[in-house]
């Protein structure tokens, strides 16, 4: 590498590390997400010309903000032309440069849920929440969410733009949410990082089964949120989650990019760092259920701290067999009561034929076949072929993944379903 | 992908400066805000410490200090980061620490890189 490059790498490293903080706190001082944006990109050209000659600052963090800054100086006396309101901003913003140059990338937790509740603003699709958490949060450049979401990178572009629009016609950049819109912007900030998760976790479209890149990402924003909002359950709750699902990532396919089940992987693959974090994720989230000083029995757990618990209970046992199997189908009914969702009931189908026989579970599906809900959902009959095919009955069980391979939108997950089929079909009746 | 950062500097630092705590205290904080630190502690002295060695067959315990080595891991932090610069600066960071705050001071960061699947 020579030396330009060196200190190319060197300029993206400190971006990935400050942009966050550094855009995070622009927000605030220019109230304005896509003028936030653009300054602080300045500021990175600036750095590629300069930091060459002059070597890269003590603080690069600092330099950064007080460039930026500048560029908003700039530009706001450039307004100031055509809009008379923008000369006090430019002034006002000019004077604390000077008093404190650096100041503003400091302390900034405030700046980053602030950030984090502009990007997934209810005013958004969700597609532009991810887009945008992944661009202004996670600091990943256009090219970079393209190849994550394999869009091209003009289709990302235009909808960063699109989204920048919407923000500041709804004034988002300066909205101060509190009470009880605060708690609902956070939850809708974990319901974006774990869409986010599961987009990678397992794509819904296309030829890969998972993009582990985006699975990165969302722990990653899962661990900042429990250091930014250390006192909610759900938080460190999601955290847990992301990160012992994610231990498995490498477990989940095989070299050719075959998906592997859970029965099939090999448990000395999870990764036992992740495992370590998720526990202690969850121990926070139920020490924070349990301490709860308003109520004197135990706040029940939320969706995100069930999940995990859920989670848990896999990254604890040997092996499938080892299992509890009664604890998860209990955690998945405590998961149906709380969230109405059918899929965990779904869920609890599988644990329950784990724990008590296949019949057990069929019983309960029995029951869901008719929901709405789970109208070409593929994972119903996947779930019913499996419990067939260990009935016995594997023709029934054959023509159930094949049903659920037309459902499925995953090439490598219908391949899967109808390797599933043929192995049942050519397995003999039992009894 | 995730580093060991070692920490390592001669006993001829003498005492650490109250100032440094802190920074240490807000690089952690600021790492643990980005996502990046996975975990970080310091050691003791090496006096409270063991060598097990092993040669010509046999296995040998010495305790500490280790008094022979030049340069002693005296803490160490696990990072997770997207880029093998990432993680360089956050050790040129950590040595920033110790020009701002422990003036003379000598020492060094080994990063290495942990082995995943």
């Amino acid at each position: 590498m020579g030396d330009d490059e060196t200190t190319r790498a060197a300029i993206e490293a400190v971006w990935r590390l400050e942009s966050t903080r550094l855009i995070a706190a622009l927000v605030r001082v220019v109230r304005d997400v896509g003028l936030a944006e653009d300054v602080a990109q300045d500021a990175v050209v600036a750095a590629l010309a300069q930091w060459p000659a002059t070597g890269i600052p003590s603080n690069p963090g600092a330099w950064l903000m007080t460039t930026a800054k500048r560029r908003a100086v700039d530009e706001f006396r450039r307004r100031a032309k055509h809009d008379s309101a923008f000369a006090v901003l430019a002034r006002e913003l000019d004077e604390a440069i000077d008093t404190d140059p650096g100041a503003g990338i400091d302390h900034v937790e405030d700046d980053v849920l602030r950030l984090m509740f502009i990007c997934c603003h209810p005013a958004l699709t969700a597609e532009a929440q991810t887009t945008l958490t992944l661009k202004l949060v996670a600091g990943l450049s256009t090219r970079e969410i393209a190849r994550a979401y394999l869009a091209p990178e003009s289709t990302v572009a235009q909808r960063v733009s699109r989204a920048k629009r919407t923000l500041a016609e709804a004034g988002a950049a300066l909205e101060e949410p509190s009470g009880t819109e605060r708690a609902e912007r956070l939850q809708a900030v974990l319901g974006v990082v774990y869409l986010l998760f599961n987009e990678g976790y397992s794509a819904t479209e296309g030829e890969d089964w998972m993009r582990p890149a985006l699975c990165d990402e969302a722990v990653r924003l899962g661990r900042i949120l429990t250091a930014l909002v250390p006192d909610d359950p759900e938080v460190h709750g999601l955290s847990a989650l992301m990160e012992l699902q994610s231990s498995r990532l490498a477990a989940r396919v095989d070299p050719d990019g075959t998906p592997v089940l859970l029965d099939a992987q090999d448990r000395r693959v999870w990764d036992a760092a992740r495992i370590r974090r998720g526990q202690d994720a969850l121990a926070r989230a139920d020490a924070l259920l349990t301490a709860e000083p308003s109520v004197s029995v135990a706040a029940e757990p939320g969706p995100y701290v069930l999940q995990a618990a859920i989670a848990d209970e896999h990254a604890r046992a040997a092996s499938v067999d080892a299992t509890d199997w009664a604890a998860v189908a209990e955690l998945y009914e405590r998961l149906g009561r709380r969230t109405g969702s059918p899929v965990a009931e779904l869920n609890r189908a599988v644990a329950l034929g784990r724990a008590h026989g296949p019949a057990a579970g069929l019983a309960l599906l029995d029951q869901l076949a008719d929901l709405p809900a789970l109208r070409g959902y593929h994972l119903l009959p996947s779930v019913r072929g499996d419990l067939l095919e260990r009935v016995g009955r594997g023709d029934a069980a054959a023509a159930e993944f094949e049903r659920a391979a037309t459902m499925t939108s995953n090439e490598r997950e219908r391949q899967l379903l109808r390797r599933r089929a043929d192995a049942a079909r050519r397995r003999p009746p039992v009894g | 992908m995730r580093y060991l950062c070692m920490m390592k500097s001669t006993d001829e630092n003498g005492q650490t400066p109250p100032a440094m705590y802190e920074a240490m205290a807000e690089y952690d904080r600021w790492g643990r805000e980005n996502g990046v630190l996975i975990d970080s502690q310091g050691l003791l002295p090496s006096s409270a410490g063991a060598i097990v060695s092993l040669a010509d067959g046999n296995i040998k315990a010495v305790d500490g200090p280790f008094t022979e080595a030049k340069e002693l891991v005296g803490g160490y932090a696990i990072v997770e980061v997207r880029t093998h610069e990432e993680a360089l600066e956050l050790a040129r960071r950590l040595m920033q620490i110790h020009v701002d705050n422990w003036p003379g001071f000598v020492g060094s960061v080994e990063i290495r890189q942990i082995a995943e699947y």
